[in-house]
């Protein structure tokens, strides 16, 4: 398993525009807001919360049709589901790699970024608990969509219809974290569910992941 | 005799044919008797006038929208576990009529919320988690197209369903918890059988709900005669160019 996530990890950085794309990604969708709203500071604190969280949301899914498609064309996904490491424990780890290459630098960089919108002092530690916790969890549903569109020729664009839906609980509670979190109200409900969201994913998804590739490599 | 003989396609037309004609008649006389009683000769509500009989389209099409997701789950777990081809057919068959009455519920929504509202539209708990088993709903049709091969298509499907039942559920009380409702609380508690709504309104909308489920009923079967023919007619058209 771990040899599996260096080699993931590795391909990630030699190959270019792992961590960088997601990121300039995210960078792009923080600048173009006011652009969009007008530059009013206290209009961009305000919505600042939300922004993050769908910007977050929308560059952790653009890599996803990554995760499987080129072991899937170069034939790595039949040997890995033959090899004695079970289908599941290569779901997970998939997941993970996604994680670190997405939603690990979002994470770290998202400050910067709340900089930009002029988000309210008091929200950034919500902001970093909030993302460090719900980013793991788009990575694991963003890896069941990718798996369940993985034979598909142009499957990209029916995945943003599967995995947009299932986001919608996670950004709920990650927004509201982060919205509570600048408003100085409790914050820690909606970050304990997030948490909880996080961990029934790792726990359950694996599964529906590695069955939808077992039809896929039927 | 148990219920999985009607797997069996060929015995499952042949049960569901004769039966076809028989649920949708009494679907449509339960429709037209209670949408004309509640209509007609129901009185208006002392507040809200008129808008009140919109409930008996708005009421049963929520009711079966979410019914039909339910009816998809229980197909694709048979599908999953006991590979019957009728049950990932009938799922198939169920989305588009879901769909429909996904939309008939917000639809009719809108209509009524715009005079007692005043808004077409609220991002209240029940109005958005309806909008997103409509997404979900969507999510599911396409992928049914997009794939060729129709039993890597059923399997598909079928977890998709099952994931996509958690996600619905939990959006559903995460929504809730992002925004109080405009939304009412509903009339006909099952739970507790206290009711706020009087027999003269209850009474057709009862009607309305039977009559909902059925005609969601006899198009399922119908639906699912056509998929099974559907399939067919393909099996025949690859055996005659062999």
């Amino acid at each position: 398993m771990i040899a599996l996530l260096r080699r993931d990890l590795s391909l990630a950085v030699r190959a270019g525009g792992g961590f960088g794309l997601g990121l300039a990604f995210f960078l792009i969708i923080v600048v173009l807001v006011p652009f969009g709203v007008g530059p009013e500071a206290a209009v961009l604190s305000r919505i600042a919360p939300g922004i993050l969280w769908v910007a977050a949301l929308l560059a952790a899914l653009l890599s996803l049709d990554r995760i499987f498609a080129l072991n899937f064309e170069d034939g790595t996904l039949p040997l890995l589901a033959t090899s004695p490491l079970p289908l599941e424990g290569v779901a997970l780890i998939k997941g993970v790699a996604h994680w670190i290459t997405t939603g690990l630098p979002l994470t770290l960089a998202a400050p910067a970024f709340g900089f930009l919108l002029n988000l309210d002092p008091s929200a950034y530690v919500w902001l970093l608990a909030s993302l460090a916790l719900g980013t793991p969890a788009l990575s694991m549903i963003g890896t069941f969509g990718a798996a369940l569109t993985v034979g598909l020729r142009r499957g990209g664009l029916l995945m943003s219809l599967l995995v947009l839906p299932l986001y919608v609980p996670t950004l709920i509670f990650g927004a509201e974290t982060v919205r509570r979190g600048a408003l100085g109200l409790d914050a820690i409900t909606p970050l304990l569910m997030l948490a909880g969201i996080t961990l029934g994913s790792f726990a359950l998804l694996p599964f529906a992941t590695s069955s939808a590739l077992r039809v896929n490599l039927k | 005799m148990s219920i999985w003989e009607y797997a069996n396609p060929k015995k499952f037309i042949a049960t569901t044919t004769p039966l076809v004609p028989w649920v949708l008649g009494v679907a449509i006389a339960c429709l037209v008797v209670g949408l004309v009683w509640g209509f007609f000769l129901t009185p208006d509500d002392f507040r809200q006038g008129s808008t009140v009989k919109i409930i008996y389209l708005h009421v049963p099409a929520a009711l079966m929208a979410i019914n039909a997701w339910f009816m998809m789950l229980a197909m694709s777990l048979i599908w999953l576990v006991r590979r019957h081809h009728v049950s990932a057919l009938a799922a198939r068959a169920a989305a588009p009529v879901g769909i429909v009455m996904t939309l008939i519920a917000l639809i009719t929504g809108a209509i009524w919320g715009q005079p007692m509202w005043g808004t077409w539209w609220a991002w209240d708990p029940r109005l958005t988690s309806f909008l997103i088993l409509f997404l979900f709903y969507l999510g599911y049709m396409a992928l049914w197209e997009a794939i060729e091969d129709p039993d890597t298509a059923a399997d598909l499907t079928s977890v998709l369903c099952i994931v996509g039942s958690v996600f619905a559920v939990l959006s559903r009380y995460a929504v809730n918890f992002w925004n109080q409702g405009l939304h009412q609380g509903t009339s006909i508690p099952v739970a507790t059988g206290e009711r706020t709504i009087s027999d003269v309104f209850f009474v057709p909308l009862l009607i309305c709900m039977v009559g909902f489920g059925l005609l969601f009923l006899a198009l399922v079967l119908i639906r699912t005669q056509t998929e099974i023919r559907v399939r067919r007619i393909r099996a025949l058209e690859i055996r005659m160019r062999s």
